[in-house]
């Protein structure tokens, strides 16, 4: 692998970067492998990176239907943070950003993870009170996180409507300063790189057709160019999981909504943080292009489509104009549409299934970006032992039959 | 922005007016005390979730407040039928991955 | 100075002069520019820096397209950034300013050399600034500076914005010819009819083009055309007006600019209005935009779109510069060269790619003494402010090498013109994929069952085809809207001559001497110094998905959205791949099709009207009575009521000890009131709560808890059976739409054989709450013909009566426990019931209360509040109300067998208990969480979390409930609450019931 660093940019400039390794390969697949991760999103490649590195496997390929990191790591609006309230769901997103803060150096690419903290706005007794719980809860977990008074929330953030005559006043917030935000794109194609590299094969613009088993054990997957045989077959296709289900003749608890974004142009720095509201639904940060990133609710109704309905993104600006008043004169740039594989507890399936060697990473809803190195980490274990990873362990499809839903709306009640 | 015919109004109108349900036509148990736990939760949480046709429940809330069913795809989003509670879908999902209309992606 | 306007031409008024500025000069244009063509004509070269090279930069485009000259309107709360100066139209007292550039747009101190832009590949962010590890914030910092084009504005947005629904036949997008003749074609059949268009003018490129028709100059058939549709009432015009985007279902939005062309706000009205329209059929008449040729640093100022250079010349009556070189691979570019020598500007030479080029067009050139150069390109500008120069250069057939030596050529202007690329975008917003055409050399709209497109949107070029085609589109429309079109009139198509077009070349880059990679920089998206390098070196590196390639480049990310640039990215990516752009593919049109307002989008639903408030009937009389609010859902309710200088805990003190002594009121009207009728109303009430309803009898309530199917609370409250079948039910303020809903949803789907009816009657009635040792001295001075003794009027039990001479049902149910009478009247009474009220009880002091006063009251007695004790995962038993669960009821109640499942059943869960602190005026903060061992390391074991938690001024000791694990076989143990200042505040886990466990103060 060609090393990036300022001085191997110096040297490729002199050649005036005729020289450039491929950042992949672009390998045919082979009849057999140890692990097929379906799905090369961040989830996905991350899954494959770490079942290569922590666990030796390299004999791994990664079926990617379209183009690498295409679904919702290119399309979510970046936001990390691990102030989750109940103790599984934070043990796991708090892993996640523990590795978020050495990634760029373990994949030797710049993932451009932004610490600028996050807000997420409290607008009644009743935010302030769950406010109140969850950073108590981050903090005995070990999670940073402070509650700030209205004048403090001010202070970060000098736009944002503070008024006590606002329609839903702002009272407070909680911070979570490690919070932030990284560019999407690095971080698919800096697995996908550093999984190359250790020898996983990524298969792109290849899609499973089929899901081939035999008497409870799973034998490989069907795609267009035929069949590919595998010990273990691992899915990570976010919206697209019940479709994956379906083909190994299993339903899970999901459901798939549109869920959209939109950006503005850009402007000059003007937010330094990440500022979400549940009550005011709207969530918002500036890229580091200085675009407005801005994103909503759920559709609210089950869909394919990678678009929604209109009115979304009107109650969306209705909230953003009504916290940042001077945003109203910005304007929308361009808009779109993820599908999120929602769950009844907002909590992800990090599962073993009936089928012998057929494995499920999904359900994370609006909220999996943030995850993806704590994804892939635990979940590379649980397909790797065959058992799951110990932070892994709550989140089996079990739950939703003994009734251990881990609810997490309170806390992801808005996309983010 | 969906345009929705309501089969009790006999009207189409935006869905702003109505409210989605979920997957429609899941019967609740008789006798939900003679189910295992595994039976009772697929009842409770697990759903198709078709990429394709999909019947579902809406409610036409700022309407007649009537449920009805509607057969929706959910790629096109086109809308084939909706129809009253107690009647059956005339358009049947044709086959597990029945997507054919590829949306704008 | 207006130095490059000529002395007559243009539709500009030029007997209005109006006055702007930009960058603090003051300069002249005409009525009818626009900022650009005003700005051109006063010999404005530069209007922008590029972000990442620093490089000048100057206007290249006339429309939409434009990636250069962006700017900033107005300063302050009022201000507009990122405005493309080519949509602008100028109005007297205008201040435009660059956005780029610093310390302006003509000396950049940022502007870097080309050799150390070659540190600055695409893609080199990712490849560095990883060391030292804490230093990318620093990096981001810098980075984020040099980033961003224009302001914020700094203030609240002084204007307003409204929206219509609007409801049409056919909606047309876009008033250039084709578009002109499909509403025509579409209003004579009767149709309702919108066209739109995102320009002031309606007339597309007949506004700029100096082909005649029917003898004559273009605009007199236009005015005519449009005069027609102006005159059918079922017809709307809506220019100025940007349809942005397609949605489902035939919905479309546009925004219509009202006042932006007169000044930055408007005073009298919306500034900007959205309409939303729902077409039964829609035209896409877009047009198209011309593709530049790239070479090498083809992004020094002068260098511009030959379509635009005709544009400014015609339309505006500006020339920005003298000499032109004109680099063409089509015929349809000379017309600009034509244009310019009949205006008495020189053209120094047509650079034509074409070895044979012939035909109309290179006669008519040819024939005016122009120099056409054929098989050569225009490899290479000279000049950094202003182009000075072009080098020129033989090249193979298929444009793909420089074949010759290289001729440098002065010139002050250059146009070039690859061909056009059909404005595919909305099209592909409704669904339609667009297709690769080798025929038109451009992406054409996708077939499509729902949309029509005309004109050049589809790829058709030529004038007189596209006010044919224009014609049966719209024809086609009409029908497709189920519209007879039987025995209409159509439209005619003016006479018109139009050279016969030769056919054009693929020509996208122009090779250079020097490999690309080596080149001088070859421009491809200008607004994100993209360059025909960055995307063969993307290709190089494996970024081969053209997705991969825009998103490693930033091709297209700008605010043009690569309407400029992107099919020239695709086609250098392509042939950097060896395949065809067909199978390259084109990237995703999305909303917007040009920037859409915020303010625009969000409408009027903003402020106080964002989300209705809904005001009891007596909430004027709390406003006068100084009442501090508290938001329930949409409600206003009254928090608490302080007295001149009373702190807020003072006042709740005083107000529960009032109720506790002697009597309190409060505005319960908020409550959520349901009516449910019907011969099976129990039976229902009984399937939905937990506990039964068969055998209350009229007169007696009953409080229940509501489950959902996972067995988790989600709603109480008390239900009264006013009569035989028929009963009212009272939800939580928060949780009445829902609770109807749900009781909706199974009637209506599970159980229609139940026969029975609900009605919301919330705001029906107002709701005052009399308690405390005195309610009943109150009641009885107002009310009597209701017996409120004890026995008669037990608790739990109602009455219909007159209360203040008024027609009251009178509820004796208690959430403060105390003697207490919930009196219901008719709304329209809430005040004057109110106020009688406050009268009657004044001897005894009565205080009204609020929702703190209630809060503190309910916990003093252990009451949950459903949404602060209960957070969706509690169960009945959780909150120790194992007693509302029926055991022996027939039907398996709502969320009953979830309770048994094996983690609900479960010994251990969080319960709820009370906390009382070891010191007593300790009230610990609600959310704090619970430890068993203070000196545990994190992270440490939570046990719970408090809930609610106040100072009891009756108890003289602070309270709080808690859910804690095990709680309930754990009283009497010591627990810890960890504060963030390090504070472990020590409580003992109690009974959640502090105050009157027996009940006996409500039982009087």
């Amino acid at each position: 692998m060609d090393k990036y660093s300022a001085f191997g940019l110096a040297k490729h400039a002199a050649g005036y970067h005729e020289n450039w390794q491929q950042a992949w390969r672009s390998p045919n697949p082979k009849q057999h492998y140890d692990v097929l991760v379906i799905g090369g999103g961040g989830h996905g490649l991350a899954t494959a990176y770490y079942l290569a590195r922590n666990h030796g496997i390299r004999n791994v390929a990664v079926l990617e239907k379209g183009y690498l990191g295409g679904g919702n790591t290119g399309r979510n609006t970046t936001i990390i943070r691990s102030n989750y309230l109940w103790d599984e769901a934070a043990h796991l997103y708090n892993l996640a950003l523990n590795l978020w803060e050495g990634l760029s150096q373990e994949l030797n690419f710049n993932v451009m993870f932004s610490q600028r903290g996050v807000l997420n706005l409290g607008h009644s007794l009743q935010d302030m009170r769950d406010i109140q719980r969850r950073v108590n809860a981050n903090r005995l977990n070990g999670i940073d996180g402070v509650v700030l008074n209205t004048d403090e929330v001010n202070a970060k953030v000098p736009l944002l409507d503070c008024s006590t005559n606002a329609r839903y006043p702002i009272l407070g917030a909680s911070w979570q300063p490690r919070g932030g935000t990284a560019r999407h794109d690095a971080v698919a194609w800096g697995y996908a790189r550093a999984a190359d590299a250790l020898g996983v094969d990524l298969i792109q613009q290849t899609e499973v057709t089929g899901i081939r088993k035999s008497s409870g054990k799973v034998l490989g997957v069907e795609t267009a160019e035929g069949f590919i045989a595998a010990d273990k077959v691992a899915c990570v296709v976010a919206g697209h999981s019940s479709v994956l289900a379906a083909m190994a003749g299993l339903r899970l608890p999901l459901e798939s909504h549109p869920l959209q974004a939109l950006v503005s142009e850009p402007l000059k720095p003007c937010l330094d943080t990440v500022v979400m509201s549940n009550a005011v639904h709207g969530y918002i940060s500036q890229s580091d292009k200085g675009d407005l990133v801005i994103g909503a609710g759920i559709d609210r109704y089950n869909g394919y489509g990678q678009r929604g309905s209109f009115n979304v993104i009107e109650h969306t600006l209705q909230a953003i104009c009504e916290l940042f008043p001077s945003f109203s004169r910005v304007r929308m740039n361009r808009q779109w549409a993820g599908i999120v594989d929602t769950c009844p507890d907002a909590c992800p399936i990090i599962s073993k299934t009936d089928i012998e060697g057929l494995y499920f990473n999904c359900g994370w809803g609006t909220g999996g970006f943030k995850a993806t190195p704590g994804s892939g980490f635990v979940f590379a274990d649980t397909v790797a032992n065959d058992a799951p990873h110990p932070l892994a362990a709550p989140f089996t499809i079990d739950r939703f039959y003994s009734g251990a839903l881990i609810d997490e709306h309170g806390a992801a009640g808005v996309a983010h | 922005m969906l345009l929705i015919y309501c089969p009790y109004c006999e009207e189409t109108r935006d869905e702003d007016e109505f409210s989605y349900q979920g997957e429609a036509h899941i019967t609740r148990p008789l006798e939900p005390e003679n189910l295992s736990d595994t039976e009772w939760g697929d009842y409770l949480f697990f759903r198709t979730n078709p990429r394709g046709l999909h019947h579902e429940m809406w409610q036409h809330t700022v309407g007649c407040r009537k449920y009805f069913n509607m057969t929706r795809h959910t790629v096109s989003y086109e809308i084939l039928e909706t129809y009253r509670i107690g009647e059956q879908a005339t358009v049947a999902p044709a086959s597990a991955d029945s997507a054919t209309a590829e949306g704008a992606c | 100075m207006q130095i490059n306007r000529l002395p007559v031409g243009g539709r500009i008024e030029r007997d209005k002069p109006v006055y702007f500025s930009f960058d603090g000069r003051t300069m002249l244009g005409y009525q009818g520019d626009t900022l650009a063509s005003a700005l051109l004509a006063n010999g404005v070269r530069i209007v922008g820096r590029s972000f990442k090279y620093g490089r000048p930069r100057g206007i290249v485009a006339a429309g939409a397209e434009e990636p250069n000259a962006i700017v900033q309107l107005g300063q302050g709360a009022s201000s507009v950034p990122n405005l493309r100066a080519t949509q602008v139209e100028i109005y007297s007292g205008l201040q435009a300013y660059s956005v780029s550039g610093w310390p302006s747009v003509n000396v950049d101190l940022m502007a870097v050399t080309d050799w150390f832009a070659r540190f600055m590949p695409p893609g080199f962010y990712y490849k560095t600034f990883m060391w030292p590890k804490r230093f990318w914030m620093s990096y981001e910092h810098l980075i984020r500076k040099a980033a961003g084009l224009g302001w914020a504005p700094d203030g609240k947005d002084p204007d307003v914005y409204d929206k219509m629904n609007q409801h049409c036949d056919v909606l047309v997008v876009g008033a250039g010819p084709a578009g002109i003749q499909a509403a025509r074609s579409a209003s004579r059949a009767g149709a309702r009819v919108i066209l739109a268009d995102e320009q002031a003018e309606m007339g597309g490129s007949l506004l700029a083009t100096t082909t005649e028709l029917n003898g004559a100059p273009a605009y007199q058939w236009l005015e005519h055309a449009l005069a027609e549709l102006r005159s059918n009432e079922r017809v709307t015009l809506l220019p100025r007006s940007t349809v942005f985007g397609y949605y489902d279902h035939n919905f479309l939005g546009i925004i219509e600019r009202r006042s932006d062309h007169l000044g930055l706000t408007n005073a009298t009205g919306a500034r900007q209005r959205l309409h939303r329209v729902r077409a039964k059929q829609v035209v896409l008449a877009s047009g198209a935009i011309e593709r530049p040729i790239v070479f090498a640093n083809n992004d020094v100022p002068g260098v511009m779109l030959a379509s635009a250079l005709g544009t400014y010349l015609n339309r505006y009556g500006v020339v920005p510069g003298k000499r032109l070189v004109l680099f063409t691979c089509n015929d349809g570019a000379y017309q600009t060269a034509v244009d310019w020598h009949k205006a008495g500007q020189q053209v120094v030479c047509i650079v034509d790619s074409r070895k044979d080029a012939s035909g109309d067009a290179v006669a008519a050139a040819t024939s005016l003494g122009i120099d056409v150069i054929k098989g050569h390109a225009l490899i290479e500008a000279v000049g950094r402010a202003r182009v000075k120069a072009v080098k020129i250069a033989p090249i193979n057939a298929d444009a793909t090498a420089v074949i010759g030596g290289l001729r440098n050529i002065p010139c002050d202007v250059v146009a070039s013109s690859g061909g056009w690329s059909p404005v595919v975008h909305l099209s592909s917003h409704s669904g339609a994929k667009p297709v690769w055409s080798e025929q038109v050399l451009g992406f054409v709209p996708g077939a499509s069952a729902a949309v029509l497109s005309t004109g050049s949107s589809k790829g058709v070029f030529d004038l007189r085809a596209c006010l044919q085609d224009g014609v049966q589109i719209g024809l086609e429309a009409v029908q497709a809207a189920g519209i007879a079109v039987d025995g209409i009139d159509l439209p005619a198509c003016p006479d018109l001559v139009e050279p016969v077009a030769q056919v054009q070349q693929a020509l996208f880059l122009a090779p250079h001497k020097k490999p690309t990679s080596r080149a001088p920089k070859q421009f491809v998206d200008y607004q994100l110094d993209v360059t025909a390098a960055s995307i063969e070196l993307a290709a190089r590196e494996g970024y081969r998905s053209v997705e991969h390639t825009k998103r490693y480049t930033a091709m297209g990310f700008g605010t043009d959205q690569g309407k400029l640039g992107n099919i020239n990215g695709l086609a250098i990516l392509a042939n950097a791949l060896g395949q065809s752009i067909a199978e390259t593919g084109t990237t995703v049109f999305r909303p917007s099709y040009t920037p859409s307002t915020y303010g625009a989008i969000a409408g009027r639903d903003v402020g106080e009207l964002l989300d209705p408030v809904r005001c009891t009937a007596v909430h004027r009389w709390h406003e006068e009575h100084g009442a501090e609010w508290e938001n329930v859902g949409q409600w206003k309710r009254p928090w608490y009521f302080p007295q001149p200088g009373e702190a807020m805990q003072d006042a709740v003190n005083r107000e529960c000890l009032a109720v506790r002594n002697s009597v309190g009121i409060l505005d319960a009207s908020t409550l959520g009131k349901i009516d449910i009728q019907g011969p099976d109303a129990a039976e229902f009430i009984t399937r939905v709560y937990t506990n039964s309803y068969l055998k209350l009898p009229p007169g007696k309530c009953r409080y229940g808890v509501m489950l959902h199917e996972d067995g988790m609370i989600f709603d109480d409250g008390v239900t009264a059976c006013l009569g035989e079948n028929h009963y009212l039910m009272f939800t939580t303020t928060g949780g009445a739409a829902g609770v109807l809903s749900w009781l909706e949803l199974w009637q209506q789907t599970e159980w229609p054989e139940l026969q029975v009816y609900f009605t919301s009657v919330t705001d029906h009635w107002s709701t005052a709450t009399v308690t405390g040792p005195n309610a009943r001295r109150v009641l009885e001075k107002l009310c009597t013909d209701i017996d409120f003794s004890r026995q008669a009027f037990e608790f739990m039990d109602w009455r219909e009566g007159t209360v203040a001479g008024l027609k009251a049902r009178v509820f004796r149910i208690s959430f403060t426990g105390e003697l207490s009478y919930e009196v219901n009247v008719p709304a329209h009474y809430g005040r004057y019931m109110w106020e009688q009220l406050i009268a009657a009880g004044e001897e005894f002091g009565i205080t009204p209360y609020g929702t703190e006063a209630m809060h503190v009251l309910r916990a003093e007695k252990g009451f949950i509040i459903v949404g602060q004790d209960t957070d969706g995962s509690m169960t009945p038993q959780d909150m120790n109300m194992d007693w509302v669960v029926g055991k022996n009821k027939a039907f398996s109640f709502l969320g009953k067998r979830s309770l048994a499942r094996s983690d609900t059943a479960r010994a251990n869960r969080k319960q709820l208990v009370g906390l009382k602190t070891h010191y007593p005026n300790t009230v610990i903060p609600e959310g704090s969480q619970i430890v068993n061992n203070p000196n545990e390391p994190i992270p440490m074991l939570m046990q719970g979390h408090v809930t609610s938690s106040y100072f009891s001024a009756a108890l003289g000791h602070s309270i709080a409930l808690a859910v804690v694990k095990g709680g309930l076989q754990r009283l009497g143990e010591t627990v810890y609450c960890p504060q963030a200042d390090g504070e472990m505040i020590k409580a003992d886990i109690v009974s959640s019931v502090f105050y009157d466990p027996e009940g006996d103060r409500h039982n009087v």
